[in-house]
């Protein structure tokens, strides 16, 4: 009963966090599954868009202020990866790991050389905070996290139906193609890495807030949880999310529910530093289900066609 | 209406690799010219295309389209002017993207892409009319996944794709190569069609000799990065595949086994 208590206790907290990450798998499904990049920079953007914010609004910065800057901040990380990769042709993942590297030297100077910088929600007006996680009242970040990733999906279901957004579609899934219609392909992938590296540095930010400080290693294996999110939301939710909107909304359900896994495997008794071996196992876990359900199927194919 | 002059391409040059697929290769074409392409694997007939597209730069020599210097000019800036299909059913559309919007892309080709929403119900209505002209059934089924098509559905899409909006010049590949012998004639004859519609500027590679002579109003045969054989107009009307196959053994002086295994008839 003790365990189903605690766990019961630590839900909100793990939705929330799942949501805000799930903003986060959101940018990078741009690159790795629209564009079809493996994008590493994310590692380092994200903790880059927690150290901008955090720093500004211990500066005295509005907070909603501070996060815009913060993903402008990404964004210009996502443009270096850019350019080492279509003006340097450095292979995408390689450039990725340069920005990532990079980026820890980065956001240790943005940190004033600290490993870590608190911001306190007494002091400061956070938009959001865990604190407030299980409280029925406005300051509960849960609303305002939900609306945000809605504003995100929404723009994005937009920004992918216009003329740009369908080159870029058409970019990522066939470059031949694209330039014979005349599609500026070099240009598509770099917008596609800002866009992407802005919007993961937008949940740095909010995260940073949400946990009530920024640290150097907060962005630490972002790209499988990122991964994690596209890939259990799809296994989840593939038969019955068709609608490009709706895919992304699978992608944060995938995020929540990575989450509440990684929730309950604490409980279990392990403890937090074993997350990140936790993390790896459950993303390949997932990675693996759906080849495992496909030789699954075939077998039972196999089995019906020799009964047949 | 396209000047090639003189154009030179080396493959892995200073290598041991080296290969020159094309050698000092000079061609005009003339506005409503409609040119097939024959010549034996190697031959640089792709590597031709693939230059006048803009692939990859040449060594020397110039590309002059209307009149304008496009030699150094970006493969996606000369799209505009450039219709193209390829070999590869794959290659020329977006399997993961429907067949209107595939459309809606060709349709936008040369163009600025901003922010207006990527497909009109207009451009729709015209697209099924485009589709239904083909007689494949398309038409209904305007928001299938590329992906789901046939071979020669996706190849038939391509080619009004490269047509949606008229190009200068059109570049076909082998484009009817990959299907089977019923459908490609079915293209070639779509090819046929579209291209004297709107008298388009073209040049039609193809390894079948009768193709090449049935179609078009001139024949070029390349052999080792060279145009070894140029026959238009009348000429052309009288040409045989015997005779042709008579042409290349002297062009290039291989045998006559190798000619069998180079060029089906
Ligand atoms: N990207 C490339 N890199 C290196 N060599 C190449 C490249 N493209 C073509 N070649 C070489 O250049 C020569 C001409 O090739 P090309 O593809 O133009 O021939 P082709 O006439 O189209 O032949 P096919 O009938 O087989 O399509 C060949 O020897 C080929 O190996
Ligand atoms: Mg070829």
């Amino acid at each position: 009963m003790d365990f189903f208590g605690s766990l019961l206790n630590a839900t909100p907290g793990a939705v929330s966090q799942g949501i805000i990450w799930g903003i986060m798998a959101i940018g990078l499904y741009i690159t790795f599954k629209i564009m079809d990049i493996a994008d590493l920079s994310v590692d380092g953007s994200f903790a880059t868009g927690g150290a901008v914010c955090v720093m500004l609004i211990r500066g005295g910065c509005n907070p909603w202020l501070a996060v815009l800057v913060a993903m402008c901040a990404g964004g210009v990380a996502g443009l270096i990866t850019a350019l080492l990769h279509t003006k340097c042709e450095i292979p995408a993942i390689l450039s990725g790991i340069l920005t990532q590297l990079a980026l820890y030297s980065i956001n240790l100077r943005i940190m004033g050389g600290r490993a870590n910088q608190p911001v306190s929600v007494d002091k400061y007006p956070l938009l959001v905070s865990q604190r407030y996680v299980r409280e029925l009242s406005l300051r509960n970040p849960l609303p305002l996290i939900i609306l945000l990733t809605a504003i995100v999906i929404g723009f994005m279901y937009w920004f992918f139906g216009t003329e740009r957004g369908c080159s870029m579609r058409a970019t990522g899934d066939n470059p031949n193609m694209a330039k014979a219609q005349g599609i500026n392909v070099k240009n598509n992938i770099i917008l596609a890495l800002v866009f992407s590296n802005a919007i993961v540095a937008f949940s740095g930010a909010l995260i940073a807030q949400f946990q009530g400080s920024a640290d150097i290693n907060m962005g630490r294996g972002a790209i499988v949880i990122g991964l994690a999110a596209v890939i259990i939301g799809e296994v989840f939710t593939k038969k019955f999310f068709k609608n490009f909107a709706l895919k992304l909304l699978g992608v944060s359900i995938g995020a929540i529910i990575y989450y509440l896994v990684l929730q309950v495997t604490l409980q279990l008794g392990l403890n937090t530093n074993d997350l990140k071996l936790i993390s790896a196992t459950i993303v390949a876990v997932f990675l693996a289900i759906p080849y495992w359900k496909k030789l699954a199927s075939q077998k039972a194919g196999r089995k019906g066609g020799r009964n047949a | 209406m396209l000047e090639i002059k003189n154009i030179c391409k080396t493959f892995n040059k200073g290598t041991v690799n080296e290969k020159v697929a094309i050698n000092n290769l000079s061609l005009t074409l003339e506005d409503g010219d409609f040119v097939t392409v024959i010549g034996g694997n190697g031959a640089g007939k792709s590597t031709m295309l693939n230059l006048i597209a803009g692939a990859f730069p040449v060594d020397s020599g110039s590309i002059i389209a209307n009149g304008k210097d496009i030699t150094h000019l970006p493969d996606f800036k000369r799209a505009s002017i450039l219709g193209r299909v390829f070999q590869d059913p794959m290659m020329g559309t977006s399997a993961n993207m429907l067949i209107e919007e595939n459309l809606a892309l060709a349709n936008r080709r040369g163009q600025k892409r901003g922010l207006k929403w990527g497909i009109s119900d207009a451009e729709r209505e015209d697209f099924k009319k485009q589709l239904a002209a083909l007689n494949l059934g398309l038409e209904d089924r305007l928001s299938t996944k590329v992906g789901l098509l046939s071979g020669g559905q996706r190849q038939a899409l391509t080619l009004l794709m490269a047509v949606l909006r008229k190009p200068d010049l059109l570049l076909l590949d082998e484009h009817t190569a990959a299907l089977d012998p019923k459908t490609a004639a079915k293209v070639l004859e779509m090819t046929d069609r579209i291209v004297s519609k709107h008298n388009l500027t073209t040049l039609m590679v193809t390894h079948n000799m009768k193709d090449a002579i049935e179609h078009g109003n001139r024949l070029i045969m390349m052999d080792a990065g060279r145009i070894v054989v140029d026959i238009r107009g009348e000429e052309k009307k009288k040409l045989t595949v015997p005779y042709l196959i008579d042409l290349f053994s002297k062009a290039s002086g291989s045998t006559e086994a190798n000619d069998a295994m180079l060029l089906s008839k």
